[in-house]
């Protein structure tokens, strides 16, 4: 009885000025969220602001004494002036053009296969595939830089055995120290972490209603045509998901170089990808004025891509009868 | 048992579907078979690896299982064992007196038979192995690197750090779902939106202050932000509070319980699959930190997590594959254990964080 009345009362008073009640309830919860509210202000908003004004200095943290403010000279240096800049993004957009597809669509296969109702003891499978995500990243590309070995490693071996290439040796394949292999090198360490993104598909395959496919069923089509016009719409939603963090994440790309060849950029500088130059002029030069100008740019380009990823998803991210918000 | 009577009463049309169900099914399978044996060879690789001694790694006509060469005491003294090719077949054979064009050899399985002569170059012939796990590299490893260090400060950053991301992230979760708050939803976007910032953009500004404060080179950097709640972790939770019946608040309302208690008696142990996939998040995701540590604590060794230590490892010790191996293995172990055992909660977790935003 009062529980009634007094949810009576707290709804005629949500249109009006705030109630004392209101008031109260506004101030705990304020309470609750205060600490993501500091941690908003003094660990995303201030730091991006003196990230930006850290940008106009020359600065040395070693030195703080003579920081410099020198204007836009940061900015001009790493637009116009420092080649590596554009190349070492350049490197990054042309190592995630390969790993990104590949790995969505392996996460895709993989999500497809174990969501077949052909398949016996799925719970096994979908575990030990998720098995390796589990394994800190610096051991995977520890483990998958002893197998991919030219000489010793079993990948060789392998293609050697069955195929009877060459494959093993200075003239066979070696991953990581050939220029054209070696971004496909580390997609395949990559592919160990497809454990999220396969049960998160999975997830969206089992979200897809049933009645569809029958109806297509009943109508002729095949499997192959279920798959291109059932399937894949219903699931863009997931596909959009992790294309944005596909693309945030391979800005930030640093982990394999830099444990391999402490980013020195073997093959040919291939592997000195943006972040690893960021992390260079950083925390090796301790260019810290020029580090933030590079890690803004960084911010302004994803900010850039996920704009564009949100603007083309109106054509082609399929949201089920609801309006995206 | 009605399977087979039901097929003998259908016709021929039914049972040729069953036929291409039960064939599909093995094919289905059997591709999922192959495709996880290959996703999980790299991993078969180092174990195997983990195992071999420094010298069958590079040998050339070594097998891929662990093994040493093969050797026969005969008489007291230590022979090599070889295998000898006799009427098309291949004996393994000790090799007690070298010849250009006669050896002499000893059946190890039969010593008393005494020498056999063998016509044929000795060195044309290939040496027997016999199996020979190196358990010691993982002792090896484990000591060169100091595991029982570098484990205790992962161990200690992961447990207090997950502690502060899971009970901050809840109390802010429960701000979202259960607090009229005005311009709820633009808090809301603006947490998610932080989710996807690049870390680097307050990366500098961030290690300066904590320069200044010469705490750089403590694990402070890297434990305290964990305290201030992360996007992911909030909106998992907040969905699943959504999801607990207002009732149960209202009713601990009118018994006069104020919000931290209906948070602590009420939401949290209504939410403990929740909690627990979030704890896991960040249990799995703070046994993986890379960059903070390597920043934060360079120069530190003392302090080094796990991920740090293991390529500071690999570094000094990059020749030593099985070493490598065994130390990759051992870093692993603990992360994978907690997931075979926990896997159900944590891919609930996972498929919210992923499907609904």
């Amino acid at each position: 009885m009062t529980a009634h009345s007094k949810l009576t009362v707290k709804q005629d008073k949500t249109r009006r000025k705030m109630s004392p009640l209101q008031k109260r309830e506004t101030r705990w919860g304020l309470v609750f969220l205060s600490p993501w509210i500091i941690g908003f202000v003094a660990l995303y908003v201030l730091p991006m602001l003196a990230s930006f004004y850290f940008s106009l200095l020359n600065f040395n943290p070693a030195v703080p004494d003579q920081a410099q403010f020198i204007g836009f000279e940061n900015w001009r240096r790493a637009l116009f002036l420092d080649e590596e800049v554009r190349l070492s993004f350049v490197r990054t957009l042309r190592f995630s053009a390969i790993s990104l597809p590949i790995g969505l669509l392996f996460a895709l296969f993989l999500a497809i296969l174990l969501n077949s109702k052909n398949v016996i003891g799925k719970n096994v499978f979908r575990t030990l595939f998720y098995m390796p995500s589990m394994i800190p990243l610096v051991a995977t590309v520890l483990i998958w830089n002893g197998v991919l070995n030219e000489q010793t490693g079993w990948i060789n071996v392998l293609i050697e055995r069955l195929t009877g290439i060459q494959a093993t040796g200075i003239n066979g394949l070696r991953w990581l120290a050939d220029p054209r292999l070696v971004y496909y090198a580390y997609t395949m360490f990559g592919l160990w972490g497809v454990g999220p993104a396969m049960i998160i598909f999975l997830a969206g395959l089992q979200g897809v209603p049933t009645e569809l496919y029958e109806a297509a069923e009943i109508d002729g089509a095949n499997w192959f045509r279920r798959l291109i016009h059932i399937t894949f719409p219903m699931i863009t939603p997931v596909i959009f998901y992790q294309l944005v963090l596909g693309v945030i994440g391979a800005l930030q790309y640093f982990l394999a170089p830099f444990v391999l060849n402490r980013g020195t950029g073997f093959p040919e500088g291939m592997t000195r990808f943006y972040m690893v130059y960021f992390y260079k002029q950083s925390f090796t030069f301790f260019n810290m004025g020029y580090g933030a100008t590079l890690a803004w740019l960084m911010f302004i380009v994803a900010l850039i891509l996920t704009i564009i990823l949100f603007g083309t998803s109106k054509y082609w991210v399929y949201y089920a009868g609801e309006e995206k918000s | 048992m009605s399977e087979q009577t039901a097929i003998a009463y259908h016709s021929p049309r039914i049972v040729t579907r069953k036929v291409r169900r039960i064939v599909s099914t093995i094919l289905v399978t059997g591709l999922a078979l192959g495709v996880l044996f290959l996703f999980l060879l790299p991993m078969v690789y180092g174990i195997v690896t983990a195992l071999k001694t420094d010298s069958q790694i590079s040998k050339i006509g070594a097998p891929w299982w662990p093994a040493s060469e093969a050797q026969y005491e005969y008489e007291g003294k230590s022979y090599d064992v070889y295998l000898v090719p006799v009427d098309g077949e291949l004996h393994a054979w000790a090799l007690v007196n070298k010849g250009r064009q006669v050896s002499y050899f000893v059946d190890p399985e039969n010593p008393e038979a005494g020498l056999i002569e063998w016509e044929g170059s000795w060195r044309q012939l290939d040496r027997a192995w016999q199996p020979d796990f190196q358990w010691g590299n993982f002792t090896k490893a484990w000591n060169t690197i100091d595991f029982p260090l570098l484990l205790g400060n992962t161990l200690m950053y992961a447990s207090i750090t997950t502690f502060g991301a899971v009970s901050s992230a809840a109390l802010v979760a429960y701000g979202f779902a259960r607090f009229r708050i005005p311009k709820k939803d633009v808090l809301f976007i603006l947490m998610l939106s932080t989710v996807i910032l690049p870390g680097a953009v307050t990366l500098i500004p961030t290690y300066f202050v904590w320069n200044q404060l010469k705490l750089v080179g403590t694990w402070l950097p890297l434990i305290i932000p964990a305290f201030f709640s992360w996007g992911t972790n909030v909106f998992l939770l907040r969905q699943f509070f959504l999801t607990i019946p207002r009732d149960l608040d209202e009713a601990a309302m009118i018994d006069g319980a104020g919000p931290f208690r209906i948070f602590l008696q009420i939401i949290v142990p209504q939410s403990v699959p929740a909690l627990t996939a979030v704890a896991l998040f960040h249990f799995f995701y703070a046994w993986n930190d890379f960059f903070g540590p390597l920043i934060y604590l360079a120069g530190n060794p003392e302090k080094f997590p796990i991920t740090v230590g293991l390529t500071a490892f690999n570094n000094l010790y990059s020749q030593s594959t099985n070493l490598i191996q065994a130390a990759s293995l051992v870093s692993a172990v603990i992360p994978v254990v907690i997931f075979f055992f926990a896997q159900r909660a944590f891919m609930q977790g996972v498929v919210i964080t992923g499907v609904e935003k």
